[in-house]
């Protein structure tokens, strides 16, 4: 293994991140390298010293300021728009749906031969007709009962 | 039994708020933690990490648990980060043009920390002190995206897999920002270093 090819794989050397084969590998070539043995020692040193710089406290209100944003959040409504968003059960039902209309549609036979105007029989009854069948509105014998009024106000004849 | 940030965030997903609660103390101090190195700020820190933890709970119905939940909580936070960062940037440079310069503004919060703590040799402390600011310095010098990488992988301990995928990058190409990022902490921490390493 070349000094270039140790780049990529010093650090996790350093972290003792590297799988079995790999380390063989770079165990072998430190072994002959005192260059890339330094830069391990070098590399080592500089994760020590980013060890010693000390860990900050969140302040006291750092979790009530989290709550009050978090409280503050509206609470979340389905939007009349949200009926439009695709669901794997709508999306099963729609499908289930068009697989019966075709099923049914594929069963059914040949549609009829759809029937001509010209090809039905004209009934003629001479003895009907419709016209003077009609009485005419005056010949009325009896006068229209109270029950029929009650929606059309009566008028009452004034006295003078 | 502990249960795991997938299932409490699904149950945060079924309208258990005490599961978020559950979240919140478990990565509230590693959050805070990773924003505070990135835009040296405490203050801005936990604004962003309040603002990533509201993300979380607003996205809680579309939750799927598709990738690790430490992936999609720090991917929230890194993007939050280096926005603020960018944005900030632009700031700084309007601010500077009139503001006096006042040294080492932003050592200030972790300074105020260590005072409290005793220290028999006012020389030690010094010293100490010195390393540290060299140290947070150092890091703070790091590209952005670099720096993110080295604070995922030395102090949240995240895998390559997740660090690559936060990052939107491949696995080789995070090697190598890391391996770049390593080369340029070893050169400017290197009397440090070299003291380590005799040692």
């Amino acid at each position: 293994m070349s000094c270039g090819k140790m780049e990529t794989r010093i650090l996790a050397y350093v972290d003792g991140r590297l799988k079995e084969s790999e380390l063989a590998e770079v165990d072998k070539h430190l072994a002959g390298c005192a260059a890339c043995r330094l830069r391990v020692n070098e590399f080592r040193a500089v994760g020590d010293l980013l060890d010693e710089l000390p860990m900050i406290e969140p302040s006291g209100a750092f979790n009530a300021r989290v709550h009050a944003l978090v409280a503050a959040e509206p609470s979340r409504k389905r939007s009349w728009f949200a009926w439009l968003t695709p669901s794997p059960r709508v999306a099963f039902v729609a499908s289930m749906l068009l697989l019966a209309t075709v099923w049914v549609e594929t069963r059914s036979g040949p549609e009829p031969a759809p029937i001509e105007a010209t090809d039905l029989p004209v009934v003629e009854n001479a003895d009907y007709d419709v016209i003077s069948s009609f009485a005419p509105l005056s010949d009325l014998s009896q006068a229209p009962s109270d029950d029929d009024d009650n929606d059309v106000p009566q008028q009452q004849p004034q006295q003078m | 039994m502990t249960r795991s940030d997938v299932q409490l965030m699904l149950d945060v997903k079924a309208g258990d708020q005490q599961s978020f609660e559950l979240l919140l103390q478990r990565y509230r101090t590693p959050l805070v933690n990773f924003l505070y190195r990135m835009v040296r700020n405490r203050e801005q820190a936990e604004d962003l990490a309040q603002e990533v933890f509201l993300r979380v709970y607003r996205a809680r119905e579309d939750y799927e648990p598709s990738a690790k939940f430490t992936t999609w909580l720090f991917r929230i936070a890194t993007n939050l980060a280096l926005n603020s960062l960018r944005d900030h940037r632009y700031q700084k440079l309007e601010i500077s043009m009139d503001a006096p310069i006042v040294a080492d503004a932003e050592g200030g919060d972790e300074r105020m920390m260590e005072v409290a703590d005793e220290h028999p040799d006012i020389e030690q402390h010094l010293v100490e002190d010195a390393r540290k600011k060299m140290i947070r310095h150092a890091i703070e010098k790091l590209p952005e995206k670099q720096r993110a990488a080295v604070l995922l992988h030395k102090y949240q301990e995240l895998d390559y897999a997740e660090i690559s995928k936060i990052l939107r990058c491949s696995e080789s190409a995070l090697k190598s920002l890391l391996f770049r990022a390593y080369e340029t902490l070893r050169v400017e921490l290197a009397p440090l270093v070299a003291s380590s390493v005799k040692h």
